[in-house]
């Protein structure tokens, strides 16, 4: 009798053990189906389904969030939510995209200004879905000015008014003073070289294109350089990656040699298109370095990783070389491999340092109340930061948060 | 006129876009352009291709000193442009993108382009360390600096920098040589990028308004 409850509670027991081990809990709602072995899975619905517009933007972007199924746990029973929407009229939701477990959030770009939207997620897991309460109706609305760009709008007013102030100042004939710029200090020096040696300059404009404005700044340098070229009768080559740089290239230096009062001895080769593809061009101009020989080789614009192969090479010959680019991560190879380096800022400076042109210069003056506004920010900033944290003055970290949003773009 | 005009159309197009950047309904503006400039450079294709075959045609013609570099590059133009244009070699047909699969034009970018691409940049790996050697050279105290500066972010960045330092207590651990790597780039290094990204910035803004009043105009060929 004894021994026939120990098995009969034994058993129980072991009845109970595989239930909890099954991984059906109580409160899981897997729910078996009597008719088949497999189970069929429904997820409980996804919650506080929460639709709002989009501020700043034209009306046509829809800010989605809603707090995740329970049972989306990180386990893989949620595979992903459906995102159904349907405008306020219709009676039916309709599948715009899904997203995977463990999102809360969509960006619904593809609203109209002006319609009325409503929005469903649907958990989906294998073999059954459990859909959310439709959200509150939404009304997608276009903003005419983007108030949060305002401090940018106000900051840039600032220094666009600060450079054409003083282009106005240079204008009256006031001397403005402007530091040596080494690199440009150099370019009649190195043009002279190339003449007395009988040899040719090569000069590459980076390997961007026109919509690129180190590229443009390379062109506005070329102009100044090739009007030098013109006068001492030197040679002057400019292999292009693209071929509007090749066009633009060419009227900048027809340009110059007439100025120069040399237009006989222009010719249109001068600048030659070789091929937008990076590496090749790398290779044709390695070549023209290696058979040709330059006495004074120019990189002026953007350049990537071809940067120090080009400029290794015209330092394996020798060449007196003029770098610059405002790629940082291309300056050290530049300072590395070129005698002379135009860092960032110096490359647009260059054009209108070289023209001398009291118009061009005063720009360049207005440059520096952009500078003077970016120390004492940095300056402030770090002492407010420092003094805020270290001591837990609050009103002191306000104002470095204030300082920081103020040079915020998001 | 001939040098108002484009003055005209840059200023108002270039005032557009930067006015457009406040003003959300005309954001999009800045893509519209993009793509007719792409319009415009592939136009302005036909004229690069033509000059680089008026180059080495007139060099293989003349047979000028190194023709036989023009005779690859002509070749090699000709034959990506028949096998691309005709679609020769297409599984697919004339019908199909020249890119698909076993197409012959995607088998001449994948099995010459692409080799000879990456022969270049693998040449960088050489180039890095004949820069290197002379830049590292200590001639002067900046040099030295420099030098030092490479050495302890190239020991940083090798488990035996750790192996070096790691006896130096945990409550020093900065002067481990790994820490004191990150400190280097993420201290006076990031601030010596973000100096120059500034300035970058401001001479940007600076060229730009040059340009946009035609104060700078030499770009365009008319700089009289």
């Amino acid at each position: 009798m004894r021994n026939s409850r120990v098995k009969v509670n034994g058993l129980f027991f072991v009845l109970i053990s595989v239930f909890f081990y099954s991984g059906l809990s109580a409160e899981e709602p897997l729910i078996p189906n009597p008719e088949d072995t497999t189970k069929i899975c429904i997820p409980r619905p996804p919650t506080n389904v929460l639709a709002t517009d989009a501020v700043y933007d034209k009306g046509n972007v829809v800010n989605l969030n809603w707090v995740p199924s329970p049972d989306d746990n990180g386990d893989g029973k949620i595979l992903q939510y459906q995102i159904l929407r349907r405008l306020e009229n219709d009676s039916v939701f309709a599948l715009i995209d899904s997203v995977i477990a463990g999102t809360a959030f969509y960006k619904d770009e593809t609203v109209e200004s002006g319609q009325t939207y409503q929005y469903m997620v649907v958990a989906i897991c294998d073999g059954g879905s459990g859909p959310s309460e439709p959200s509150p109706p939404v009304t997608p609305d276009m903003e005419w000015l983007n108030f949060a760009l305002s401090n940018i709008f106000v900051i840039g007013l600032l220094i666009c008014g600060s450079v054409i102030y003083f282009i106005g100042k240079a204008k009256s004939g006031r001397p403005l003073f402007i530091r040596k710029i080494a690199g440009l200090e150099a370019v009649d020096e190195a043009i002279g070289r190339a003449t007395e040696m009988g040899r040719p300059i090569l000069y590459v404009p980076g390997i961007q294109d026109m919509d690129d404005v180190q590229t443009i700044a390379g062109l506005t340098i070329l102009g100044r350089v090739a009007r030098v070229v013109a006068d001492y009768d030197t040679k002057i080559k400019v292999p292009v990656s693209r071929s509007l740089v090749m066009t633009a290239s060419r009227e900048t230096l027809k340009a110059a040699y007439m100025a120069a009062g040399r237009p006989d001895a222009f010719n249109e080769n001068m600048a030659q298109y070789i091929t937008d593809e990076q590496f090749g061009y790398v290779a044709a101009v390695d070549g023209m370095i290696i058979r040709e020989r330059p006495a004074t080789t120019f990189f002026l614009g953007a350049f990537f990783a071809e940067s120090l192969i080009l400029a290794e090479t015209g330092n394996s010959i020798g060449a007196i070389q003029i770098g610059g680019t405002a790629n940082p991560a291309q300056l050290p190879f530049f300072v590395a491999a070129c005698d002379f380096t135009l860092i960032g800022e110096e490359l647009f400076a260059a054009s209108a340092y070289l023209s001398g042109e009291p118009r061009q210069l005063g720009s360049l003056k207005g440059q520096d109340v952009g500078k003077a506004l970016a120390m004492i920010a940095i300056v402030l900033g770090a002492i407010t930061t420092t003094i805020g944290q270290a001591w837990n003055f609050e009103f002191i970290s306000a104002i470095a948060d204030l300082l920081n949003s103020l040079f915020r773009t998001n | 006129m001939r040098r108002q005009v484009p003055l005209i159309i840059t200023f108002f197009i270039g005032a557009l876009l930067v006015i457009s950047v406040f003003i959300p309904p005309m954001v999009s503006l800045k893509e519209t352009f993009t793509l007719y400039f792409d319009i415009i450079a592939v136009f302005a294709f036909f004229l690069g291709g033509g000059n680089l075959l008026r180059v080495h045609l007139g060099k293989l013609y003349g047979k000028k000193q190194d023709w036989g570099f023009s005779l690859v590059t002509v070749a090699g133009f000709a034959m990506m442009l028949i096998v691309g244009l005709f679609k020769i070699g297409n599984p697919g047909g004339i019908a199909a993108s020249i890119t698909a699969e076993g197409s012959l034009f995607q088998k001449l970018f994948e099995y010459i382009m692409v080799p000879l691409g990456s022969t270049m940049y693998a040449l960088l790996a050489f180039f890095v360390a004949s820069a290197s050697y002379r830049a590292f050279r200590a001639k002067n105290r900046e040099a030295t600096i420099l030098l030092i500066g490479a050495f302890i972010i190239l020991l940083g960045r090798t488990p035996f920098g750790m192996m070096l330092t790691s006896w130096i207590p945990e409550q020093l651990s900065i002067l481990q040589i790994p820490n004191l790597a990150i400190w280097i780039m993420n201290g006076p290094n990031l601030a010596g990028q973000r100096a120059i990204m500034i300035g970058i910035g401001l001479g940007v803004v600076s060229m730009s308004i040059r340009i946009l009043l035609g104060i700078e105009r030499s770009y365009l060929g008319e700089d009289k």
